[in-house]
């Protein structure tokens, strides 16, 4: 199949970007988005172009490094999957695919579809864990844990860090991220004793990094590869009130 | 020099123990004067970062990615093996031990095997006080399941994401090391070469991947956390990033490179579709928990499966190791499905798969309980084939996956250069010569946290005192000079062939010459064949763009060059191996049902291979078995 690519090129964060089209041939439909990705770079080199850069590492789904915007949609056309997981059958034969980076304040361009999201490390950072050494654990069935709770921590603890969230946002906010987390730890009891901090961190370290704020559009909850819900967000914000009021 | 395996004294159970007791430790005071360079954040790699950063050492860790976090050991889908006996079904740690002697066909050091069972049950208990939301019961205890190999039940998981839950884990134990300042984070630099200083590891030369910037730095110790190569076959069920650099540089500056051959293919991934794929997914092996793996009995049936009559289909696995079934081990699972394939049994669009037939179970558990225990699976292969699995059976195939093989450690987790270790996949340490499911990211998140912090302080005891070198010493300078002579030359051929145009051609020699089945004229052949992919890579590469930027060609080109020079490496070993073991199966050597024949006599030992000069010298460290008699591994 043949497809025309309409590509957002940018060399670095210090110069302006701008859409290059490239027509493709050769291409089938069992391929991955990102394979006629790898095929048009090919090409590239063959007519002594640089590569375009973009991000990948497990493409099965579950590293969360790729992820770019297609066609208007945060990994592409279908709900809930990675960039990785997309695959040329979902487009027809001459189709016009406009590919472009994740655009957020908070994730500035590193090179052409390539963004540093470092924000979200730097968020987890603020207290994303359970204060305890390697070596210190009690036996594990000292901490029983009812199945309901598990499988809600599990649930939200799925969240692969790839930032369609904030992509899809159109205030660029990281609620969802930050909450999935907030809420996987806050809801076991080995996260209990820090509870508040981690919360009451984890959200001035995400204003800080200048995502925008959550006006519950539920535009995330539609892309996230890990369908976690937009119900997240509530939670953190009850937690949130809680907090300021006894943390 | 000689291999000194350095096993502790005293009886198997008490070895560990008497190491602990012996090794030299270091203060806390002293400990913050010593730095430690980490490279990788995955399970080993992020586990001992962190874990030696609240000891108190300064830890600089290193990942090619943009996040710690997204380590391939995010991928591991399975789950976890302890030897807790929570199921009260006769498990043991002598048990594991010995299951996972066997399943590695009887080619690791006991006193290490041993050692990964004693501290598997301390691990749950660890991974469940940071937070890992493993799968509960009702009554809130933890739940388990089976892999492939064993007939009890001590496997923990996380529904299919167990690997990601862990490293999840680790990340943010790291994460708070980092806030705490005792970790320095370099995201997005790849290790390029290893430093030495008087024949100790001294230190790295690393290139941010963001800006071309080549750099140097310093440390008293080094950790390779690199993972594993199979990448080295193109299509595997690696993240496309994974590489043998790291360790194959560490090899061609001394350290030895043990059993490079015993690579593991795993039954059940997703089969090739195109020529252009550039990975393999895996489906993870607890499927077969409750899948039935079958082909039609017919000759290139060409019937859909859901017209193929009960009688007219070929349960092979069930046929031909009842005890087991389709729980078999890996690399006897992957055989058998290619003896089928081979034989025309083959299913699916290029008549290269088998399939799993999850009917029995759905009719005999309900579709809810399915899909509670695997829907994430069913979702993502759904997802990528556009099949849904609760109709009509997968489709798989084997596809490259574990490397058992690795740089040569002692027990501290040492390798034959001193000051540098290889912790979890990278190494050649428990897995023999076939890894058992679940047994990787318990092995590789053991070394990370609780081995390595635990042996390191033995040989930096004694470099307090040492000289700290900086990074202006002469050598440090010299290595630095050939890193960006390397970068040149390979710019600098800028011929009429792509990377992965080489990488393919690399893959496909691999995966007919030394992945399932190996032959002595086959290996013969590609070794040659190789060698010419090598030539002609330096004469016919293309990489656009250039080294003070970032090119993701140009890492691709860097960690092909090393792919090719181990791939040799690779098929000379299995060349010298002159009988069949776990994985490593040569067709010369079978029995009249087609099973490993392994050579005691001859081949006790695990091959070690010594670079030089473009060469390989092997040495031999024989395996002593003093508590388990090799018997033939049977799963009948």
């Amino acid at each position: 199949m043949n497809v025309i690519f309409k590509i957002w090129r940018q060399e670095h964060a210090a110069v302006e970007g701008y859409f290059k089209t490239y027509e493709v041939d050769g291409l089938t439909e069992d391929m991955s988005f990102l394979e006629a990705l790898d095929h048009l770079n090919e090409t590239l080199v063959l007519i002594n172009e640089k590569v375009i850069a973009f991000e990948s590492d497990c493409r099965e789904g579950i590293c969360g490094q790729c992820g770019v915007f297609i066609n208007g949609r945060a990994h592409g056309p279908h709900q809930h999957i990675t960039t990785c997981q997309l695959h040329m059958r979902s487009f027809k034969d001459g189709d016009t695919i406009v590919v472009e980076p994740w655009r957020a304040e908070a994730f500035p361009i590193v090179k052409d579809l390539v963004v540093d999201r470092s924000a979200f490390d730097r968020i987890i950072q603020q207290g994303a864990y359970i204060t305890a050494k390697t070596g210190t654990a009690p036996e594990a069935y000292a901490i029983p844990i009812s199945k309901e709770i598990s499988e809600r921590a599990m649930d939200v603890a799925a969240c692969i860090g790839c930032g369609a969230c904030v992509a899809a946002c159109k205030n660029a906010s990281a609620a969802l991220f930050t909450s999935a987390k907030i809420n996987h730890l806050n809801q076991l009891p080995q996260g209990r004793p820090e509870e508040h901090s981690r919360l009451l961190d984890m959200v001035a370290q995400m204003e800080l990094e200048n995502f925008g704020s959550c006006t519950f559009t539920a535009a995330c909850e539609v892309e996230c590869p890990a369908e976690i819900s937009i119900n997240s967000i509530a939670e953190m914000n009850a937690r949130y009130i809680k907090a300021k009021l006894f943390g | 020099m000689t291999l000194d395996a350095k096993i502790p004294e005293g009886k198997l159970e008490d070895k560990w123990k008497n190491y602990q007791a012996t090794s030299n430790l270091i203060n806390p005071a002293n400990r913050k004067k010593l730095n430690i360079i980490v490279v990788g954040s995955g399970l080993a790699g992020a586990g001992a970062a962190a874990t030696l950063a609240e000891l108190g050492y300064n830890v600089q860790c290193f990942c090619y990615q943009d996040s710690a976090r997204r380590a391939h050991s995010v991928a591991a889908q399975g789950g976890i093996n302890a030897a807790k006996n929570y199921q009260h079904d006769g498990d043991s740690v002598w048990r594991m031990f010995y299951d996972t002697l066997k399943g590695g066909d009887f080619r690791s050091r006991e006193a290490n095997t041993y050692r990964l069972a004693e501290l598997s049950a301390p691990l749950i208990d660890h991974f469940v006080q940071q937070g890992v939301p493993f799968a509960r019961e009702y009554g809130g205890v933890l739940e388990n399941r089976s892999f492939g190999g064993v007939q009890v039940k001590r496997t923990f998981y996380a529904r299919g994401q167990t690997g990601q839950q862990l490293v999840l884990a680790a990340y943010s134990q790291l994460s708070k090391m980092i806030r705490a300042k005792k970790v320095e984070m370099l995201a997005r630099h790849e290790v390029l070469d290893i430093v030495l200083i008087e024949g100790k590891a001294k230190g790295v030369i690393a290139r941010d991947l963001a800006t071309g910037e080549i750099k140097r730095f310093v440390a008293d110790a080094v950790v390779l956390a690199t993972g594993g190569y199979s990448r080295v076959f193109r299509l595997s069920t690696l993240a496309v990033g994974c590489n043998g650099s790291a360790i194959w540089k560490a090899h061609k500056k001394g350290a030895y490179f043990a059993a490079p051959s015993f690579t593991q293919i795993h039954p059940t991934a997703l089969p090739q579709t195109s020529k252009a794929q550039s990975k393999l997914t895996l489906m993870s092996e607890s499927l077969r928990n409750d899948g039935r793996i079958w082909v039609p009995k017919r000759k290139d049936d060409g019937r859909k499966a859901k017209d193929i009559p009960e009688e007219e289909r070929d349960y092979y696995l069930e046929r031909r190791y009842p005890s087991f079934g389709n729980l078999a081990p890996r690399d006897i699972a992957s055989r058998a499905a290619k003896e089928r394939i081979d034989a025309g049994h083959g299913v699916g669009q290029l008549k290269n798969a088998v399939y799993l037939d999850f009917k029995h179970a759905i009719e005999r558990l309900g579709k809810d309980t399915i899909e509670e225990r695997y829907g994430n699976l069913f979702n993502m292969y759904e997802k990528i084939t556009g099949i849904d699995a609760y109709h009509e059976p997968m489709t798989i195939s084997p596809a490259a996956h574990f490397s058992m093989g690795g740089l040569w450690v002692d027990y501290e987790l040492m390798t034959s250069i001193p000051g540098l270790y290889a912790i979890g996949e990278c190494n050649y340490s428990d897995h023999g010569a076939n890894r058992l499911g679940a047994n990787s990211l318990l092995q590789t998140s053991i070394d990370g946290y609780f081995i390595l912090p635990n042996t390191i302080n033995n040989y930096l005891a004694g470099e307090l005192g040492a000289k700290h070198p900086g990074a202006d010493h002469p050598e440090f300078m010299k290595v630095e000079s050939e890193v960006r002579d390397l970068i040149k030359k390979i710019l600098e051929v800028y011929g009429h062939r792509t990377v992965d145009d080489f990488h393919r051609e690399l893959g496909k020699v691999m995966w007919h010459e030394c992945a399932m089945s190996r032959n002595k004229a086959g290996l013969e052949k590609a070794i040659v064949q190789i060698k010419n992919i090598k030539t002609e890579f330096w004469k016919n590469v293309k990489v656009t763009g250039q080294a003070n930027e970032m090119n993701t060609e140009l890492e691709k080109a860097l960690r092909l060059a090393d792919f090719i020079e181990l791939a040799i490496l690779m098929c000379t070993d299995a060349l010298q191996r002159d009988e069949s073991c776990g994985a490593h199966f040569r067709e010369e050597y079978q029995t009249n049902e087609g099973e490993a024949l392994r050579n005691d006599d001859d081949f006790a030992y695990v091959s070690v291979w010594e670079y030089n000069k473009g060469d390989f010298k092997l040495h031999k460290e024989f395996l002593e078995f003093e508590y388990v008699q090799p018997t033939v591994r049977s799963y009948k």
